[in-house]
């Protein structure tokens, strides 16, 4: 199954680049998709528990995917 | 009159006031955000502002049902302005309007400061020369972070909402 995966601001910068299809296993938690972005070229310089939103909702390390989410790595936000 | 927006161009301050208000209200009040040109001691020149679209306008618009909810406020417009301002800019607006002024003014407030903590907007400054840096609010819940490479965030409970309302989570565990 595949998900979604957008990167925002600094976190786009970090990656270069704003969204990546991931192939996960089933079963996969927003946990193992954060593993999976911290080994790619960059995501060193993410931090160990950025805010993620699935299909635009704050979400946690444990929530799981299903396949054809839309799951949001969120940088420190800063409207207004 | 409740309504959301990201805007990609100026915002019409007036047009704002004159559509959230009728002549039932006895209170309009309005809350503008607006570019500075110093930001800790630093010489700005611009902002860049942008957004995870659809999920900005999902939290704006959860903003303001619970400020309805919480306030007895009808009339509410929240506006974000993305792209590149300038000095001096309006880069968000909130106007409210009531019968009486307090509902008016306390769902301004709650409005402004969720925003600054839930919504998914982020803001690029530019600075007089030449640098750029990528800016987090005070509040956010996420202050402490540094952006890119931090270490860690608060805990949950650090960072009481101002209204007791619904803070965004300091990052997944």
């Amino acid at each position: 199954m595949t998900v979604t995966v957008l990167l925002f601001a600094s976190y786009a910068d970090a990656l270069g680049k704003s969204a990546i299809e991931l192939d996960v296993a089933p079963g996969s938690t927003v946990r193992d998709i954060l593993g999976t972005l911290s080994a790619m070229p960059g995501g060193n310089r993410l931090p160990p528990r950025p805010l993620v939103a699935v299909n635009q909702e704050y979400a946690s390390a444990s929530t799981a995917l299903h396949g054809g989410e839309e799951v949001a790595v969120i940088p420190p936000v800063a409207g207004g | 009159m409740m309504r959301v927006a990201l805007v990609d161009g100026p915002i019409d301050v007036s047009a704002l006031l004159s559509q959230v208000s009728d002549d039932s209200c006895g209170a309009a009040t309005v809350f503008l955000g607006c570019v500075r040109n110093v930001n800790e001691g630093r010489a700005v020149s611009g902002i860049e502002y942008s957004a995870y679209r659809t999920m900005a306008e999902r939290e704006m618009a959860a903003i303001a049902r619970e400020a309805a909810e919480r306030f007895g406020v009808t009339r509410l417009i929240v506006e974000h302005r993305l792209g590149t301002l300038g000095l001096g800019d309006v880069s968000v607006a909130i106007v409210a309007a009531h019968p009486h002024r307090a509902p008016a003014l306390d769902a301004m407030r709650f409005a402004i400061e969720q925003l600054k903590r839930r919504v998914p907007i982020w803001k690029l400054e530019l600075y007089v020369d030449g640098t750029r840096e990528w800016v987090a609010n005070a509040g956010s819940g996420m202050e402490n972070a540094g952006g890119v490479g931090a270490q860690s965030q608060s805990a949950p409970d650090s960072h009481p909402p101002a209204f007791g309302g619904h803070p965004i989570p300091d990052g997944v565990r």
